[in-house]
């Protein structure tokens, strides 16, 4: 083959090597971020967030309606400060509830948006006002036993 | 007596292998030895690529899409069991990224492009053109050996990388376009699981050691074969046996190094 050919196939080789390596980066790997196109942003506290991880889903009625921007620690009020991203296409009223939930027993947790009945609706940078934290199972057993114990005896 | 004789075989068999370990080794050293000159006449190892690259990129490419797809098929039937089909990402990623992405792409490495170093090398040994080049004083192994030496060790670790891209597509496909797994659990789990310096770097150190064994099993095996048909036949054989063989060997050690134990 002719050494320009040549040239031209190995040059391909290697971009579609590099972009291959860059892709596993970026795509599969951590050094990306998963973005929502076109989106609005709001805010939540939760005392506890569980195992919810920043691109996790949110679901209103079991929708796929956003994505979890970032999990911090607000540090004015330690509770976890939970961003989201909603897609512009859903609105939510100003009474909604976010509630962390877990898909099945052993699936990932994710963000549930009960919808309330206020006429206004939740713009860019704005919070919810009612959050329901992710349960914890030793929280669960210990609340459990604490009933059991003060239950009288039979 | 025929006990002495069976010992006396295992003893002449061991030397022998333990010898063309030590002319391996030496064969190893002076290729790395006579490496400068051919990264002065860069078009050589380019010419090379070629050949042992891009020549392998279509059966690369669909063998990581057959066994992402596979992958996504078997890791939804036992991950549903558990209600965890939103892991199938993470699945499919992690065991194309750190084993199956470096280890077969080697394998067929080893078996497309390493049986060819190895007849293509034999065969010039065979008619006499090596020994002609040592004639004209031309070094066999810097003109001939160290171009493809590098050539295989450029093109393993991409090659490794676009197995995996294309599998984890592959799995993609099958997962979330044809069984329905959701799209953003199976991405955003594997983006969570995944970690860049673990994961993938491990995965490129993997293949890069891997495509190191392969072209110089297959250059020595080329370079060492008798110059008969006979002998070239045999040596193209040895080298895909022996090279998977290491691949394998090579795979349990490094895993053992890299996420063993911690």
């Amino acid at each position: 083959m002719e050494r320009t050919g040549i040239d031209l196939w190995v040059g391909i080789f290697v971009v579609a090597g590099v972009a291959a390596l860059v892709m596993l980066a970026m795509k599969v790997g951590n050094l990306g971020t998963y973005n929502v196109s076109d989106a609005y942003k709001i805010h939540a506290y939760f005392t506890n967030v569980g195992g919810l991880k920043a691109t996790a889903s949110i679901k209103s009625a079991g929708v796929l309606v956003g994505r979890v921007d970032s999990i911090t620690l607000d540090t004015q009020r330690y509770e976890a400060k939970v961003v989201m991203s909603i897609d512009k296409r859903y609105q939510f009223s100003k009474d909604t509830i976010g509630k962390i939930l877990t898909s099945g027993l052993l699936g990932e947790q994710y963000i549930g948006l009960d919808v309330g009945g206020d006429t206004e609706m939740l713009k860019n940078g704005e919070q919810l006002k009612k959050t329901q934290s992710a349960m914890v199972l030793e929280d669960l057993i210990g609340k459990f036993m604490y009933s059991k114990a003060e239950e009288p005896a039979k | 007596m025929p006990a002495a004789k069976a010992i006396r075989g295992i003893g002449h068999s061991t030397i022998n292998a333990v010898w063309r370990i030590g002319v391996a080794t030496r064969f190893f050293f002076l290729t790395l030895m006579y490496s400068g000159s051919s990264f002065r006449r860069f078009h050589l190892i380019i010419k090379e690529l070629f050949s042992t690259g891009v020549m392998s990129l279509i059966i690369i490419i669909v063998a990581g899409m057959f066994v992402g797809m596979v992958l996504g098929l078997q890791g939804y039937e036992t991950l549903k069991r558990y209600g965890s089909e939103s892991a199938l990402g993470v699945m499919v990623a992690l065991g194309l990224v750190r084993e199956l992405g470096p280890v077969v792409a080697a394998l067929l490495f080893a078996s497309r492009a390493g049986s060819a170093m190895t007849a293509e090398i034999g065969l010039m040994k065979a008619t006499e053109q090596i020994s002609a080049m040592e004639m004209m004083a031309v070094h066999p192994i810097a003109r001939i050996v160290a171009p493809r030496f590098w050539a295989g060790i450029i093109s393993m670790p991409l090659l490794a990388a676009m197995f995996s891209a294309v599998g984890v597509f592959g799995g993609y496909f099958v997962g979330v376009v044809q069984i329905g797994v959701d799209e953003g659990s199976f991405w955003s789990q594997m983006q969570a699981a995944v970690d860049f310096q673990h994961d993938i770097l491990n995965g490129v150190i993997k293949s890069f050691v891997f495509g190191t064994a392969v072209t110089v099993i297959a250059l020595f095996e080329g370079y060492d074969a008798p110059p008969t048909a006979e002998g070239v036949s045999g040596a193209t054989t040895r080298t895909v046996v022996t090279s998977s063989l290491a691949i394998l060997m090579l795979d349990f050690i490094l895993t053992a190094m890299m996420f063993g134990g911690s």
